[in-house]
């Protein structure tokens, strides 16, 4: 039998561990999407409505820029969680994410999801100290890239 | 004398090297050459995976290059150079059939030989996959009588695709079965693999880590970083070596070049535990 989104959504480890009705909640603005490999999933510039709680597959976050060809800066996979855009003004994505594994995701609508969580500040604080670990997490892989890991010849 | 070598019954001086014979050249990346060599009169003593040796470009210099293959199996030696100096540069340009030193083996090694019986989780970072093949191979060449065993999970991140060692060895090892993860700080889109830090891809490692031993390899930030990763996810400190680099001139523990807080890196590395003593010297600033 299929799952239900409250159930995928239960389960996901970003998501896991939130009560019954917190699950509920979240459930009410959600549905399960399928994407195929090289889909576009958002485009950088346009407006930002969606968080998605990757439950397999990979999305690829590209930076354009005129006259270059894209770069691929981070990819995102399973049990993780891509698009912060929705959460702040002016709600636009900021990176282009393209489907580069098939793609099983929970899409969650950010406008409705800002609403629940305006309305219910206790789920609100709990959406948001989860986000924010994810945030951290990624902050802090960045500050490594900027390290330049791989840079000197050690090793050789 | 147990520095003397130990085919024929000659002594040889430790800081005198032998020559060997360049038979195969492979370049790996842009910047990157392994040699294939051969000794043109008597062989170095037995090498053993981690272990480095002094390779000399006949009136350029010496420098220090980790073996990068099981030198146990019945092939040429291999050393995998990246020209990033005067030395390292005339040692990639050398031509096939060219003549270069070699002295050694020295220093410590990844201890593959205690590894049949664990799970063994690889972590290499830029040219830190060459220092690491050998014992890769061996640990591979140990499951395959039953052709199952303890895991063997490599994973190996580099600043984008086209720094990437051994590649198609790599899908060799995969297919010998081994758990590949492969991670780029950057990539062009058609690179269907992980964009991200290496120490983000251990999390995905099907390994228990508190069993498990790892062996770290690459540039010392990325060992700090990876083993302090492996340590947050249940790894013991004890279960984690490191192959630590410095500026070696002798290779026998005579000159002090290579000092790293209380330790000689090429006599008593370049393998070492990462204890709370490696930690805190990796940490340190001053050292
Ligand atoms: S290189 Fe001379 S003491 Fe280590």
């Amino acid at each position: 039998m299929a799952e239900s989104i409250a159930e995928l959504i239960g389960r996901h480890p970003v998501l896991e561990g939130l009560s019954p009705e917190d699950v509920e909640q979240v459930a009410g603005c959600s549905h399960n999407i399928v994407a195929e490999m090289g889909e576009i999933l958002f485009r950088e510039g346009d407006p930002a409505t969606t968080l998605y709680l990757i439950r397999r597959g990979q999305v690829s976050l590209e930076i354009h820029a005129p006259g270059r060809e894209p770069l691929v800066i981070e990819t995102v996979g399973d049990g993780s969680v891509v698009g912060w855009s929705w959460l702040f003004p002016p709600y636009r994505w900021t990176l282009t994410g393209r489907v580069t594994a098939t793609l099983g995701a929970v899409a969650i609508d950010g406008s409705c999801l800002r609403g629940k969580a305006d309305a219910d500040r206790a789920l609100g604080y709990v959406l948001m100290r989860r986000f924010a670990a994810i945030m951290l997490q990624r902050l802090l892989a960045t500050r490594l890239r900027l390290l330049d890991l791989y840079g000197d010849g050690a090793g050789s | 004398m147990a520095l003397a070598a130990e085919a024929g019954s000659e002594v040889r001086h430790p800081l005198t090297p032998l020559r060997y014979r360049v038979v195969g050249k492979r370049r790996e990346t842009e910047d990157t050459v392994t040699l294939s060599l051969l000794p043109v009169d008597r062989p170095i003593a037995l090498t053993r995976p981690g272990q480095f040796n002094m390779l000399t470009g006949f009136g350029v210099g010496e420098i220090a290059i980790s073996i990068s293959n099981d030198p146990a199996a019945e092939e040429p030696l291999e050393h995998t150079i990246r020209a990033v100096g005067a030395v390292s540069s005339a040692l990639c340009q050398t031509p096939p059939e060219g003549v270069i030193g070699v002295r050694g083996p020295f220093g410590t090694d990844w201890g593959v030989a205690e590894l049949s019986q664990t799970d063994t989780i690889v972590v290499a970072g830029g040219i830190g996959l060459a220092p690491l093949r050998g014992a890769i191979r061996a640990l591979l060449e140990r499951r395959r009588p039953s052709g199952k065993g303890h895991l063997l999970s490599v994973v190996v991140g580099a600043r984008n695709p086209s720094q990437l060692l051994f590649e198609e060895e790599m899908l060799a090892w995969q297919r010998a079965g081994a758990h590949l993860q492969v991670t780029v700080d950057t990539a062009r889109p058609g690179w269907s693999g992980p964009v991200g830090v290496v120490t983000d891809q251990l999390a995905r490692v099907p390994a228990d880590f508190s069993n498990a031993v790892a062996l770290v390899c690459g540039p010392e930030v990325m060992i700090r970083y990876t083993a302090r990763a492996l340590v947050d996810l249940g790894m013991p400190r004890d279960h984690i070596r490191i192959s630590l680099e410095r500026n070696m001139q002798c290779g026998v523990g005579l000159c002090g070049h290579c000092q790293l807080g209380p330790w000689l890196t090429c006599r008593d590395g370049p393998v070492f535990t990462y204890d709370l003593r490696a930690e805190g010297i990796l940490a340190s600033p001053h050292r």
